[in-house]
């Protein structure tokens, strides 16, 4: 299986080579980053070469680094049947970037982007038609941003004096505790040095 | 004189009891034709993917009982073996075979559940209150493996929560014995059944390229000519040693996909009898106390026993950096879920991969030429649940 992946990479390696950023293989699964300008390209190339066929796509998906300069990153998952093989495809890029859509080599790529857009605020260019898609109608902000709170900004229910459903600025009773449980202390290393060294002690 | 016609626009839900859930469908039509079908989906959206990320894994693990609910422990499944891989630990073998046990078992009630109201949908009423009573008994395995029918939240990281009950596996047996039979008598009023024949002999046909195109997997892409099985051809846990068949459709129509489901079912069961003759004895969770909690007794003597159960139930465990995609063959499709961790106790981001999520996607194309009746047949064979669809 490993060796599979290997010959994999070797492939894509030598037939993209500029185009490939970098490529890792990590807990058996091999991951390429490409500039999202090539994205295009690559996909059409995993999908029609003989030696890939990757001619599914599983899944895309957003994450948000608010940390970095190129704060979105894209995953794309691609699954081939005929070699048994998957491969995660990366992207990173800038926030108001405009993304080529995919829906023109694979259609089921149409909800899937349209639930990058929804969830993070991703436009993607040439895509039919590009509407939030999980959220409510007419919903403001992009859920899945981490700098999107938990809790919301409005809230809804049924006025019995309007009688109709209406939608109000999130009132909470308590505010949402977020408690930080994670321990100072390394525990485990520690103590694991601790007997390295009696070890390496005991030999010397 | 040029007639004019007009499109007729109809929405078909979100409250209707074929929609199979919320859905919300528009359909133009041209008399009974329909011309586009617009699903909207989304009304029974939570957030889980959000409320993960402030979770830490074990509390994690029970959004995953709440995505498709008619098979709750094959989606831990898949979020106990993607946080495995990234832990690196090894799950004990007596584990294994229990885990395949109820993902057997819940794949059986799945296809029960599909089978019955897709034939409700089309006029049969009986078939759904036989299938429910099966439905009823698996749901006492449940409950009597992890205490609740439908939320179980039993599979944890590496293992399951606790051992089974001594006498639910003699039961279980008993449940395998018997299920056969009941296939058989729904067998007998769907297979042959006229109207059930004309309801969905034809319909939906979804060619091989299609199936591909549209992501499709699980039956929607057996049932469709294409031999792929995630637990045939990237084998997780036990299913290399087993011996099970992969039934597979011919025309890919809404019929060979009930074929298929009934073909599972049995094999489903093949599968439980052969677990239970090799279940093997032994823990039935990691033995890594950082990782799975002490047994009861401990805690009332060990003062490092309690020190662990403290420390897993309020920080947790961390998981080393890095992600990891997993996907196991749920009884919808391959379910997925792409975990990235960054080092501390909770996942950075767990995107969830839905099999529905792509079948809904592809109603359009489905449904487009056939007629306003043909659309309950269709969405009934699409086996959607909004749980897993809407996350």
């Amino acid at each position: 299986m490993i060796e599979n992946i290997k010959k994999l990479e070797n492939i894509i390696n030598s037939e993209l080579t500029s185009k490939i950023q970098s490529s890792i293989i990590e807990n058996d699964e091999l991951k390429i980053e490409i500039n999202d300008n090539d994205l295009i390209e690559v996909v059409q190339f995993l999908k029609s070469n003989e030696k890939c066929k990757f001619r599914q796509l599983i899944d895309i998906a957003g994450v948000d680094y608010p940390d970095e300069e190129k704060r979105f990153q894209l995953v794309y998952l691609f699954l081939s049947h005929e070699y048994n093989f998957r491969i995660k495809v990366l992207i990173n890029f800038e926030t108001n970037q405009v993304i080529n859509s995919l829906t023109k080599i694979f259609p089921s790529a149409n909800w899937m982007e349209r639930e990058v857009f929804d969830m993070y605020g991703v436009k993607f260019k040439n895509h039919p038609d590009l509407r939030r898609i999980l959220t409510d109608y007419g919903f403001k902000g992009h859920p899945l941003r981490k700098d999107f709170p938990l809790t919301g900004f409005n809230e809804v229910r049924y006025s019995e004096k309007e009688k109709k459903v209406i939608y109000e600025p999130v009132k909470l009773e308590q505010n949402y505790r977020n408690f930080d449980f994670e321990s100072p202390w390394e525990g485990t290393d520690y103590i694991k040095e601790i007997k390295q060294k009696e070890k390496d002690g005991k030999k010397n | 004189m040029v007639k004019k016609t007009k499109s007729l626009n109809l929405n078909f839900g979100p409250q209707h009891p074929a929609a199979h859930g919320v859905l919300r469908l528009i359909l133009e039509l041209d008399g009974e034709v329909v011309e586009k079908a617009d699903p909207h989906i989304g009304l029974l959206h939570r957030g889980t993917e959000k409320l993960i990320e402030q979770k830490t894994y074990t509390q994690a693990l029970p959004y995953f009982d709440r995505l498709d609910y008619v098979a709750p422990m094959n989606q831990e499944h898949a979020f106990a073996l993607a946080a495995e891989k990234l832990l690196n630990i090894e799950v004990p073998i007596r584990a294994k075979y229990i885990r395949v046990i109820f993902c057997e078992i819940g794949r059986i009630l799945s296809h029960i559940l599909n089978v019955t109201t897709q034939a409700l949908d089309v006029g049969a009423l009986t078939p759904s209150l036989w299938g429910f009573e099966e439905r009823e008994t698996l749901m006492t395995f449940y409950e009597r493996a992890s205490g609740s029918r439908l939320h179980a939240n039993y599979f944890r990281t590496g293992g399951v929560h606790q051992d089974i009950p001594l006498k639910l596996i003699e039961d279980i047996e008993k449940f395998c014995k018997s299920f056969p039979k009941i296939i058989d008598d729904l067998e007998g009023l769907l297979t042959d059944n006229r109207i059930f024949k004309q309801r969905n002999v034809e319909i939906g046909i979804v060619s091989k390229q299609e199936a591909l195109d549209h992501s499709f997997s699980g039956v929607m892409l057996r049932g469709s000519g294409v031999a792929w099985d995630l637990r045939r051809s990237q084998p997780y846990e036990i299913y290399k040693d087993l011996d099970f068949k992969i039934p597979i459709g011919k025309n890919g129509d809404c019929y060979d996909r009930y074929l298929c489901r009934i073909e599972e079912m049995r094999e489903s069961v093949k599968i439980i009898i052969q677990c239970i003759e090799k279940l093997p004895k032994g823990p039935v969770k990691s033995i890594d106390g950082k990782i799975s909690p002490p047994n009861r007794e401990d805690l009332k003597q060990s003062m490092e026993a309690l020190i662990h159960h403290f420390k897993l139930f309020t920080e947790g465990y961390r998981v080393p950096k890095g992600d990891v995609y997993s996907a196991v063959e749920a009884p919808k499709g391959e379910f997925g879920v792409y975990l990235i961790s960054d080092g501390s106790n909770k996942p950075y981001r767990c995107k969830i991969r839905a099999p529905g999520f792509s079948h809904l996607q592809a109603m359009d194309y489905l449904i487009r030429g056939h007629m306003l009746a043909d659309v309950p047949a269709v969405l009934g064979s699409l086996d959607i649940v909004f749980g897993e669809v809407d996350r």
